[in-house]
C-alpha cells in the first residue's frame, strides 16, 4: 500500500563530496508491511515552492526500528534542501514504490552486483537481503569516479567487494566492467544500477555473456505511482498500461530484466 | 428563549448540463490516470467526477523522455498524450471505473476532426457522463491546441462533435490565446455544454550547466500553483462572456483555491498537478469546501459560482 508519510529524521551525515545519508523513522501506526531491495520513495523538500517528491532508491530497512535509509546525492536545491535536515526534523515521503528486485529469483546462484555512482546504494540493500539466501554467492562490483568511496563497509559486511575507480585511486583503474574482466568474475545472474553509459554497457554484456541481468533505470518522475506517464523507457514489447511501447519506470520498474529496454 | 442556531451540512452538489454532481471537485486530465494510481490513496466515492486522461481511437506514443521538469511552484510537462487506445480504455479503465459512485468524464484527443469524431462516437453507448474534448494540449505536433486557438475552428469542430456526441459535451479550453472570452464565446457558438479552464502555459525550461533544453520537446505545458492567478483571471473573463456552466482549474493547492475558482464564475472545480505533491489532496479539497461553507454559513455550494463582489 502506498501512502503519503510523515517521516522524522534519526540521523544525517556526509559520506562524500555531495554524497549524503540520511535515516528517516515511521510513526509506529503506520509502518510499510514490505521493502524490496531496488525500490524507492518520493521525498519531498519542505519548501512550498518545490511541488514534486525526489525519488531516492532504499540503501537500508531496518522493519525492526521502522527505519528506511537513504544515500542520495545532491544534485540541485531540492536535494540540498533534503541534505540539509537535521536528526529530529520531518519531511513527507511517498513509499514504498516500484517493484524492486525479485530475490526468489536471485537465490542460490552466483549474483553480480554493479553499481555505478549512485548506483551504488540500491546494491546495499540487496547484498544484505542475498547474503541471507543459502547457498547464494554475492560479488559486488562498484565503480566511483576517485578515491572518495562510500558504503564499502556495509558492503563488504555482506559480499565479496571489488572496487573500481575512474581515476585509478582504488582498485581497477576504469569501470565496473574493467573490474569484473581484470578479476574474472563468474556469474549467474547480473543486477545493475548506475548511470546509462554503464547500464548500455552491462546490457551488451550481459547479453554477450548469455547471463541474464536486472537493471534499474532513472528518469526525471512528476507522480511516482503511475499515473502521469512521465518517466517511461522504451520496451521491446508492447506495454501493458498504455499498449504502446513505453514502460512506466516508477511502476513496471525501476528494475526491468535487460532484454525487455530498449536503452540504445 | 433563546433559539439554537441549527449548523446544517451544506449541499455540496453541483449540475451541468443536466448532469448532476455530488460535489463540484473533479480531477484534472492527465494528472489522474484513469483513477486507478489514486485510488490507492482516495476514495473514488467521494469525489464529484473522474476526469480520465486523454483517449484517442489508437494507442499514442507519447514524446520522448525527459517529458516533466520542476519549475518554481509548478512543473513542465510535455508527455505528448501518451494512452492506450479507446478499445483499451472502454475495456480496463471505463469498466474500473464503474465499480464507483462518481461521475466519470473522458477526456478526447485527436489529431484530427475524424480521429476526435470516431472516439466520440465510440462512447455513445458507454457508461460515460460528460466528453470533455482536448483542443488545448500544447505538447502534440498536430491537431489537439490548432483547433483552440482559433475561435472559427473551436466553433466548428464544437458542432461537428456535438452531431456526434451522445452525452453533454465539456470544450477544454487553452490560456494560449490572446482573448480567452472570444474562445469561449467560440465554443458556446459551437453548442457545447460547458467549457474547461485552464490547459497548460506553454513554458521552456533551459539547464545553464549543459546549455540544454530540459525537455526533449523544448517546449512543454506549464502547471501547477504558478499559474493560478492566470486561470482565475481567465475564468472570470469566460463567465462574463458566456452563459454555459464553466470547470475551473489551473494550481488549484486546496479548498480556498477552489472556493477562488468558483467565486470567479467557475460551476464545478478540478484537481491538477498538486495530485502529484499530494496525493490526496482531491479528498482534502472537498472536506475543506464543505468547512469553508459552514463556516460562513451558506446552504449550498452552487451559490458560490460567480459569487464575487
Amino acid at each position: 500500500m502506498k501512502k503519503k508519510t510523515t517521516m522524522t529524521v534519526t540521523d544525517m551525515r556526509c559520506l562524500a563530496e555531495g554524497i549524503y545519508s540520511m535515516k528517516l523513522q515511521y510513526p509506529e501506526w503506520d509502518m510499510p508491511q514490505e521493502v524490496k531491495p531496488g525500490q524507492f520513495a518520493g521525498l519531498y523538500p519542505n519548501d512550498p515552492s518545490k511541488l514534486l517528491p525526489r525519488p531516492i532508491s532504499i540503501c537500508r530497512w531496518d522493519p525492526g526500528r521502522g527505519e528506511l535509509r537513504f544515500v542520495f546525492r545532491t544534485a540541485g536545491p531540492g536535494t540540498e534542501s533534503l541534505a540539509a535536515l537535521r536528526t529530529g526534523d520531518r519531511v513527507d515521503m511517498l513509499g514504498i514504490l516500484g517493484n524492486g528486485y525479485d530475490p526468489e529469483k536471485l537465490s542460490g546462484k552466483r549474483v553480480l552486483l554493479l553499481g555505478g555512482g549512485i548506483g551504488i546504494p540500491p546494491m546495499v540493500e540487496l547484498a544484505a537481503v542475498l547474503s541471507k539466501l543459502p547457498g547464494t554467492e554475492v560479488t559486488a562490483v562498484m565503480g566511483y569516479r576517485d578515491s572518495d568511496l562510500f558504503l564499502t563497509k556495509e558492503l563488504s559486511a555482506c559480499a565479496r567487494l571489488l572496487i573500481a575507480t575512474e581515476d585509478g585511486s582504488v582498485g581497477t583503474k576504469g569501470n565496473v566492467l574493467d573490474a569484473v574482466r581484470e578479476n574474472d568474475v563468474r556469474a549467474d545472474v547480473i543486477c545493475a544500477c548506475g548511470p546509462m553509459p554503464m547500464l548500455r554497457a552491462v546490457k551488451k554484456y550481459a547479453a554477450g555473456s548469455g547471463v541474464p541481468a536486472y537493471i534499474s533505470l532513472e528518469e526525471r518522475m512528476a507522480c511516482g505511482v503511475g499515473a502521469c506517464l512521465g518517466c517511461v523507457t522504451k520496451t521491446a514489447k508492447v506495454d501493458e498500461h498504455s499498449h504502446v511501447h513505453n514502460a512506466r519506470i516508477c511502476t513496471e520498474g525501476p528494475v526491468f530484466e535487460a532484454g525487455e529496454v530498449e536503452i540504445g | 428563549m433563546t433559539e439554537m442556531k441549527e449548523k446544517r451540512t451544506p449541499d455540496m452538489s453541483v449540475e451541468i448540463a443536466g448532469v448532476k454532481f455530488k460535489n463540484p471537485v473533479m480531477t484534472a486530465s492527465g494528472t489522474f490516470g484513469s483513477g486507478m494510481e489514486y485510488s490507492e490513496f482516495v476514495d473514488l466515492n467521494h469525489l464529484g467526477a473522474v476526469v480520465t486522461k486523454g483517449v484517442a481511437n489508437v494507442p499514442w506514443e507519447g514524446n520522448p523522455t525527459p517529458r516533466v521538469a520542476e519549475v518554481y511552484g509548478g512543473m513542465l510537462n510535455a508527455i505528448g498524450l501518451q494512452n492506450p487506445g479507446i478499445d483499451v480504455f472502454i475495456e480496463r479503465d471505463l469498466a474500473f471505473l464503474k465499480q464507483f459512485d462518481t461521475r466519470v468524464i473522458v477526456n478526447v484527443c485527436g489529431h484530427t476532426e475524424e480521429e476526435y469524431l470516431e472516439v466520440v462516437e465510440r462512447l455513445a453507448d458507454q457508461p460515460v457522463d460528460m466528453l470533455e474534448i482536448n483542443v488545448s494540449c500544447p505538447n502534440v505536433k498536430k491537431g489537439a491546441i490548432q483547433f483552440g486557438q482559433d475561435p472559427g475552428c473551436l466553433e466548428d469542430i464544437t458542432a461537428k462533435i456535438k452531431r456526434v456526441a451522445a452525452q453533454p459535451v465539456i470544450m477544454k479550453l487553452t490560456p494560449n490565446v490572446t482573448d480567452i472570452a472570444e474562445m469561449a464565446k467560440a465554443a458556446q457558438a459551437g453548442g457545447a455544454d460547458a467549457i474547461s479552464l485552464i490547459n497548460t502555459l506553454m513554458g521552456m525550461k533551459i539547464d545553464i550547466e549543459k546549455r540544454k533544453f530540459v525537455l526533449a520537446n523544448k517546449t512543454g505545458g506549464l502547471s501547477g500553483p504558478a499559474i493560478k492567478p492566470v486561470a482565475v483571471r481567465m475564468v472570470w473573463q469566460a463567465a462574463q462572456a458566456v452563459d454555459i456552466p464553466i470547470i475551473g482549474m489551473g494550481g488549484i493547492a486546496s479548498a480556498e483555491d477552489a472556493v477562488e475558482f468558483m467565486l470567479a464564475g467557475a460551476s464545478a472545480v478540478a484537481v491538477g498537478a498538486m495530485n502529484f505533491h499530494d496525493p490526496c489532496l482531491t479528498q482534502k479539497v472537498v472536506d475543506g469546501m464543505e468547512q469553508y461553507l459552514i463556516r460562513h454559513n451558506i446552504l449550498t455550494a452552487r451559490e458560490l459560482t460567480g459569487a464575487v463582489l
